[in-house]
C-alpha cells in the first residue's frame, strides 16, 4: 500500500514538473525573446555550483569512509596491491580534479554572450603532442610498478608452503587439508565422487589416507600459504576480500594462489575493537541462485595454535571409513593397490 | 540495383509533392517496412526507447531488493508473480535473471542497436551527402532482424523457467545448465549480430563508396568517422561471439563439450571429458570488450560533434580525434584478456593485456583533452544538447579513470567482479553513452522530427540524471574496493559486505528519482514529437554539415534538387569573422585550410 502511494506521489510530482516545463517554454515563445544569454548564463552558473558541490561531497565521502574502503589489508602482497592502488589514485587523483575543474569551469567562462567571436583555434602540435607523451609516460611508469608486482604475486610459491584445497560446487565451498603429511592426496577424477567422497579423492595415493576436510579455513600467520583451486560444476572465484586474494575456481582445471597471512584473526580484533570481527571467504563468480551464500570464515592464528588445530582433525578416510569398504571392491578393481593398502591400513 | 534506383527517383520526384505522395505510400511502406533511412533510424531509436525503459525498470526491481531487502514485493504480483516466494520476496532466480535482462538489454538493444542503429542511419546519409545507404533493402532487413531478436528476446521473459540468468557474460558451465531462458537468449542474440553486421556492412560501403562530389575522407564529420570505425569494429568482433555462441548451442543441444569438462552438478556425475569454459570466456571478451568501444564511439563523434556546433569553434585537432579514433579501434582488439586476469590464465599472457590495455588510455585521454581544448574560448550555447555533451565529458572522464586501476593486473586482483567494475563501466559506459544519446537526440530531433523537443523538461531532466548517475555509482567505487562482489542477490551473510547496507538504501532511493526522470525525459520525447514547437529555419543550431542544408522535413531521397557539393571541413566556426561557414561554401580566394592555419602566437 505504502508502495503504491509512493508511486502516486512521484506520478504526480512527474505531471506537476511537466506542466511547469511546458509552460516556461511556452511563455519563452510566446515573449518571442527567447533569452539565449540569461540561459547560458544560468545553466553555466549551475554547472559551476555542481563542480563545487561536486567536490565538497567527494572530500567529505572519502572521510566518511576512510577506513572501510581497501580495508587493512591481511597478507604481505596485499600491501604491494594497496600501494599499486594508491600510485594510481595518486595521478588519476590529479587528472581527474584538472579535468573536471577545466571542463566545467570553461563551460561556465565561455557560455555565449551576444556578439562574442569564438577563438578560431583548429589544431596546435606543440599542444597535442604534450598530452600524449605525458600520459604515455606516466602509464608507462604505472606498467612497470604494476607488473613487477604482478609477477611477484605469481610467481611460485616458497618450498616450505602450506597447501591446501578449496573445491567451490553449488553453493558451498569444500576445504581439504594435507594431514600430517603436509601433502595433498591426489583426486582420481569426478566420476569418483559420491556422498562419501565429496572431490572424488583418490584413496589409492598414500598421501590421501590423512587429508582431511575442514568446515572453515585455518591457517597459520607469517607463513606462505597455497590454496588450490578446483570447481565442481560451475564457475566460481574464491576471493578473501582482507587477503587481497582472488582466484577464479574452474571446472576442469586446477589455478592456485600463494599468499602469506600478516595478521591473526585476534590481533584484528584487538586493532579493530570489534570482538565479533572474521576474516571472510566469499564466492567472486555468479554461479547461480546461491551465489551470495558462499561463505566460510577464515580464522589466521599462530603457528602453535595452528599445529594444535591440525592434530585435532579427523582424517575423511576415516570418517568415511574409505580403506574398509574400499578393500572388496579395490581388490577386484586392481589386485596389487588393494592389498597393499590392505596391509597398510591393517 | 535498378530496383533500388527507381524507388529513388520515384521517391525523389515525390518529396516535391506531399499530397501525391500519400497516394503510394501506405501506412505499412511508410512507417513499417520502409527502406528510407531516416525512417529506419526512428525504428530503431523507438525500440531502443522500448528496451530502456524495460531494462530500467528491471534495474529498479532488482535495487529495491539490494536497498530493501525485507520489502513486500506483493503488489508486483501482477507483473511478476511467479518470481516472488510467498512473502513478497524477489526470488534470487529472479533476481539473477534481472541482472542478465538489464545488462543484455541496455549493452546490445539499446546502446548499440538503439544508438549506433539510430544515429549511423540517420546521419551517415545526410552528412555525407548520399541519398539513402548503399543498399536500402539490407538496412530494412537489418531492423527487422532487430525486431526479430527483440521479440525472442520478449517471449523469454514470459516462459515458465524465466529468462537467461546466467549474467551478461553467460559464462558456461553456468549457461550450460540454464533452462530454456538460455536457449532463447543465445537465439535472440544470434539474430541480433546478424542484424548488426548487416548494417555495419552497410554503413561501411556508404561511407566509403556515396559520399557526395569533394567529400573527401577528412572532410567528414567526426560522427561520421566514429560511426564508421565503429562499424569496422562490429563486423570484426561480433561474428566471433557467434562462434562462441554456436558452440555453446552445441553443448546445450548436440552433447559436445567444446566449454564442459567432467562435472558433478547436484551429486550426478556428466561425463563431458575435457573441455575449457576458459575458451568461451576468450572469445566473448573478443567481442565483449570491443563492444564497450561499439557503444561509445557514436557518443564520442556526437558529442564532438555538438560541442562544436555549439561552442561555434572548430572540434580541436581534427586529425588527433580521428587518429585516437583509429588507434581506439585497433587497440580495442587486444585488451580483450583483461577481463580475465583472475580466470586461471597465464600470468605472462596477463601481462601483455595489462600492457595494451593501459596504452589504449592514451587515445583516450587525447580525445578529452581535445574536448577541452575545443570549448575553451568558444561562444558555448548552454542548450540542452550541450549540457548533455560536458555531462559526457565529465563522467567519460570519471570512468575512464578508474580502467586504469583496472587495467593493473595487480589492482585487479582485489577489484574484479565487484562493485568497483560496476562502478567504472556504468560511469564510463552506461551513464557516458546515454547522456551521447540525448545530446544527439536533443542536436537531431529538429531533423528527425521536424519539431522541438522541451528545453525545460531536458534541463530538469539533465541535472537529475548527472547528479544522479554521481551519487549512484560514485559510493559504488568504494563498497568495491572494500570487496564487496556484484551479481550478489544479498549481502546478509557477510560481515564485510553487509557493512553497506545504508549505502545500499541511498543508492536505491536515487535509482527510483532518477528512473522517474527518464520517464519524464519519454514523456517530453513522444510529446514533442506530436506537439514540440515547429522549426522554421533549415538550419537551426548555424551549423556547417550537410544535413541542414536538407529541407526541415527532408522526403525520401533528402535533398529535392542536386546533392549539394563539398569545398571544406565541418568545423569552419567563427573563421575570417564568420560565425559559421557551412561546408557547401567554395573556399575564397587564398583562404587557408584549417591543417595550415598557423599558430596563434600568443595562446592565452
Ligand atoms: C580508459 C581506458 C579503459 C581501461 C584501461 C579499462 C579497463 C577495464 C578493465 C581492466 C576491465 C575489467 C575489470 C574486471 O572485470 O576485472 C574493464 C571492465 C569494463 N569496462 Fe573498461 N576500461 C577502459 C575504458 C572503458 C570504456 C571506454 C568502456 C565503455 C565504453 C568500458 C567498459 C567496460 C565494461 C562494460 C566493463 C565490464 C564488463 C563486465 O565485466 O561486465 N571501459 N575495463
Ligand atoms: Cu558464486
Ligand atoms: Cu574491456
Amino acid at each position: 500500500m505504502t508502495a503504491l502511494l509512493i508511486i502516486l506521489v512521484i506520478v504526480l510530482v512527474l505531471v506537476v514538473l511537466l506542466q511547469i516545463a511546458l509552460t516556461s517554454d511556452f511563455i519563452n515563445f510566446i515573449k518571442g525573446d527567447d533569452d539565449e544569454e540569461g540561459r547560458s548564463k544560468f545553466q553555466g552558473s549551475m554547472l559551476m555550483v555542481f563542480l563545487v558541490i561536486g567536490f565538497i561531497t567527494l572530500i567529505w565521502s572519502i572521510f566518511y569512509f576512510k577506513g572501510r574502503f581497501l580495508p587493512e589489508p591481511a597478507s604481505e602482497h596485499g600491501h604491494l596491491i594497496d600501494m599499486n592502488f594508491n600510485l594510481a589514485l595518486f595521478f588519476t587523483g590529479i587528472v581527474f580534479v584538472v579535468t573536471q575543474i577545466l571542463l566545467f569551469y570553461f563551460a561556465y567562462k565561455y557560455r555565449y554572450r551576444k556578439g562574442r567571436k569564438a577563438f578560431y583555434f583548429p589544431e596546435n602540435n606543440k599542444l597535442e603532442v604534450a598530452w600524449t607523451i605525458v600520459p604515455a609516460i606516466v602509464l608507462t611508469f604505472l606498467i612497470v610498478k604494476g607488473l613487477t608486482s604482478w609477477y611477484a604475486i605469481t610467481s611460485d610459491a616458497p618450498e616450505d608452503k602450506i597447501v591446501f584445497e578449496a573445491t567451490g560446487k553449488q553453493f558451498a565451498w569444500v576445504l581439504r587439508y594435507p594431514g600430517a603429511d603436509g601433502e595433498l592426496g591426489a583426486l582420481a577424477g569426478r566420476d569418483k565422487v559420491s556422498p562419501t567422497n565429496e572431490v572424488g579423492i583418490d584413496w589409492n595415493d598414500p598421501s590421501s589416507k590423512d587429508d582431511f576436510l575442514a568446515n572453515d579455513i585455518v591457517l597459520p600467520v607469517g607463513k606462505p600459504v597455497e590454496v588450490k583451486i578446483e570447481a565442481m560444476d560451475v564457475i566460481h572465484s574464491f576471493f578473501l576480500p582482507h587477503f587481497r586474494v582472488k582466484m577464479d575456481a574452474v571446472p576442469g582445471i586446477t589455478t592456485r594462489f600463494w599468499f602469506v597471512p600478516t595478521i591473526t584473526t585476534a590481533e584484528m580484533r584487538e586493532k579493530l575493537g570489534d570482538p565479533g570481527f572474521n576474516f571472510e571467504l566469499a564466492c567472486a563468480e555468479l554461479c547461480g541462485r546461491g551465489h551470495s551464500s558462499m561463505r566460510k570464515v577464515v580464522t589466521i592464528v599462530t603457528p602453535e595454535e595452528y599445529q594444535k588445530w591440525v592434530e585435532a582433525q579427523t582424517p575423511y578416510s576415516q570418517l568415511v571409513g574409505a580403506y574398509e569398504q574400499k578393500t572388496s571392491r579395490q581388490t577386484a578393481e586392481n589386485a596389487n593397490v588393494g592389498t597393499a593398502l590392505n596391509a597398510e591400513i591393517n | 540495383m535498378s530496383d533500388v534506383n527507381t524507388t529513388m527517383e520515384h521517391t525523389h520526384a515525390e518529396a516535391h509533392d506531399h499530397a501525391h505522395e500519400a497516394h503510394h505510400e501506405n501506412f505499412f511502406t511508410k512507417y513499417l517496412f520502409t527502406m528510407d533511412h531516416k525512417m529506419i533510424a526512428k525504428q530503431f531509436l523507438i525500440t531502443g526507447i522500448f528496451w530502456a525503459i524495460i531494462g530500467a525498470f528491471f534495474s529498479v526491481v532488482f535495487r529495491l531488493q539490494l536497498g530493501f531487502p525485507d520489502a513486500d514485493l506483493s503488489w508486483l504480483a501482477p507483473v511478476m508473480g511467479r518470481w516472488l516466494t510467498p512473502d513478497g520476496a524477489l526470488d534470487p532466480n529472479f533476481y539473477n535473471a534481472l541482472i542478465t535482462m538489464h545488462g543484455t538489454l541496455l549493452v546490445f538493444f539499446v546502446l548499440t542497436a538503439g544508438l549506433s542503429g539510430t544515429f549511423a542511419n540517420f546521419l551517415i546519409p545526410l552528412q555525407i551527402g548520399a541519398r539513402d545507404m548503399a543498399s536500402p533493402m539490407m538496412n530494412m532487413l537489418s531492423y527487422w532482424f532487430f525486431f526479430l531478436a527483440s521479440v525472442i528476446m520478449f517471449v523469454s521473459l514470459f516462459i515458465p523457467d524465466g529468462p537467461a540468468q546466467g549474467g551478461w557474460t553467460a559464462y558456461p558451465p553456468l549457461s550450460y545448465l540454464l533452462g530454456h531462458g538460455m536457449t532463447l537468449w543465445l537465439l535472440s542474440l544470434t539474430f541480433f549480430v546478424a542484424s548488426t553486421v548487416l548494417g555495419g556492412l552497410n554503413y561501411i560501403t556508404t561511407i566509403l563508396n556515396m559520399r557526395t562530389k569533394g567529400m573527401s575522407m577528412f572532410k567528414m564529420p567526426l560522427t561520421i568517422w566514429a560511426l564508421f570505425f565503429t562499424a569496422v569494429i562490429g563486423l570484426l568482433s561480433f561474428p566471433v561471439l557467434v562462434a562462441g555462441f554456436i558452440l555453446l548451442i552445441f553443448d546445450r543441444s548436440l552433447g559436445t563439450s567444446f566449454y564442459l569438462s567432467d562435472l558433478v552438478v547436484n551429486g550426478q556425475f556428466l561425463d563431458k571429458g575435457t573441455g575449457s569454459p576458459i575458451l568461451y570466456e576468450h572469445l566473448f571478451w573478443f567481442l565483449g570488450h570491443p563492444e564497450v568501444y561499439i557503444v561509445i564511439l557514436p557518443a564520442m563523434g556526437i558529442v564532438s560533434e555538438v560541442l562544436s556546433v555549439n561552442s561555434k569553434k572548430p572540434v580541436f585537432g581534427y586529425r588527433a580525434m580521428v587518429f585516437s579514433i583509429l588507434a581506439i579501434t585497433i587497440l580495442s582488439f587486444l585488451v580483450w584478456a583483461h577481463h580475465m586476469f583472475v580466470s586461471g590464465m597465464n600470468p605472462f599472457v596477463g601481462s601483455i593485456f595489462v600492457l595494451f590495455t593501459l596504452l589504449i588510455a592514451v587515445p583516450s585521454a587525447i580525445k578529452v583533452f581535445n574536448w577541452i581544448a575545443t570549448i575553451w574560448r568558444g561562444n558555448i550555447r548552454l542548450n540542452p544538447q550541450t549540457m548533455y555533451a560536458i555531462g559526457f565529458v565529465s563522467m567519460f572522464i570519471s570512468g575512464g579513470l578508474t580502467g586504469i586501476f583496472l587495467g593493473n593486473s595487480t589492482i585487479d586482483i582485489q577489484l574484479h567482479d565487484t562493485y568497483f567494475i560496476v562502478a567504472h563501466f556504468h560511469i564510463v559506459m552506461g551513464v557516458a553513452a546515454f547522456f551521447g544519446m540525448f545530446a544527439g537526440i536533443h542536436h537531431w530531433f529538429p531533423k528527425m522530427f521536424g519539431r522541438y523537443m522541451n528545453r525545460s523538461m531536458a534541463y530538469m531532466h539533465f541535472w537529475v540524471t548527472l547528479i544522479g548517475a554521481y551519487l549512484i555509482f560514485w559510493p559504488m567505487h568504494y563498497m568495491g574496493m572494500a570487496g564487496v562482489p556484484r551479481r550478489y542477490y544479498t549481502f546478509d551473510a557477510f560481515d564485510a559486505f553487509s557493512q553497506f547496507a545504508g549505502m545500499n538504501v541511498f543508492i536505491t532511493v536515487v535509482v527510483m528519482i532518477v528512473f522517474a526522470f527518464q520517464i519524464l525525459w519519454v514523456a517530453n520525447f513522444f510529446y514533442s514529437i506530436f506537439k514540440g514547437r515547429k522549426v522554421k529555419e533549415s538550419n537551426p543550431w548555424g551549423a556547417t554539415t550537410l544535413e541542414w542544408t536538407t529541407p526541415v522535413n527532408p522526403g525520401h531521397g533528402n535533398w529535392p534538387g542536386e546533392i549539394p557539393e563539398v569545398y571544406r571541413w565541418p568545423y569552419d566556426y567563427n573563421k575570417n569573422g564568420h560565425e559559421f561557414i557551412p561546408q557547401t561554401v567554395p573556399m575564397e580566394e587564398g583562404e587557408l585550410e584549417h591543417e595550415e592555419t598557423p599558430a596563434p602566437e600568443k595562446v592565452s
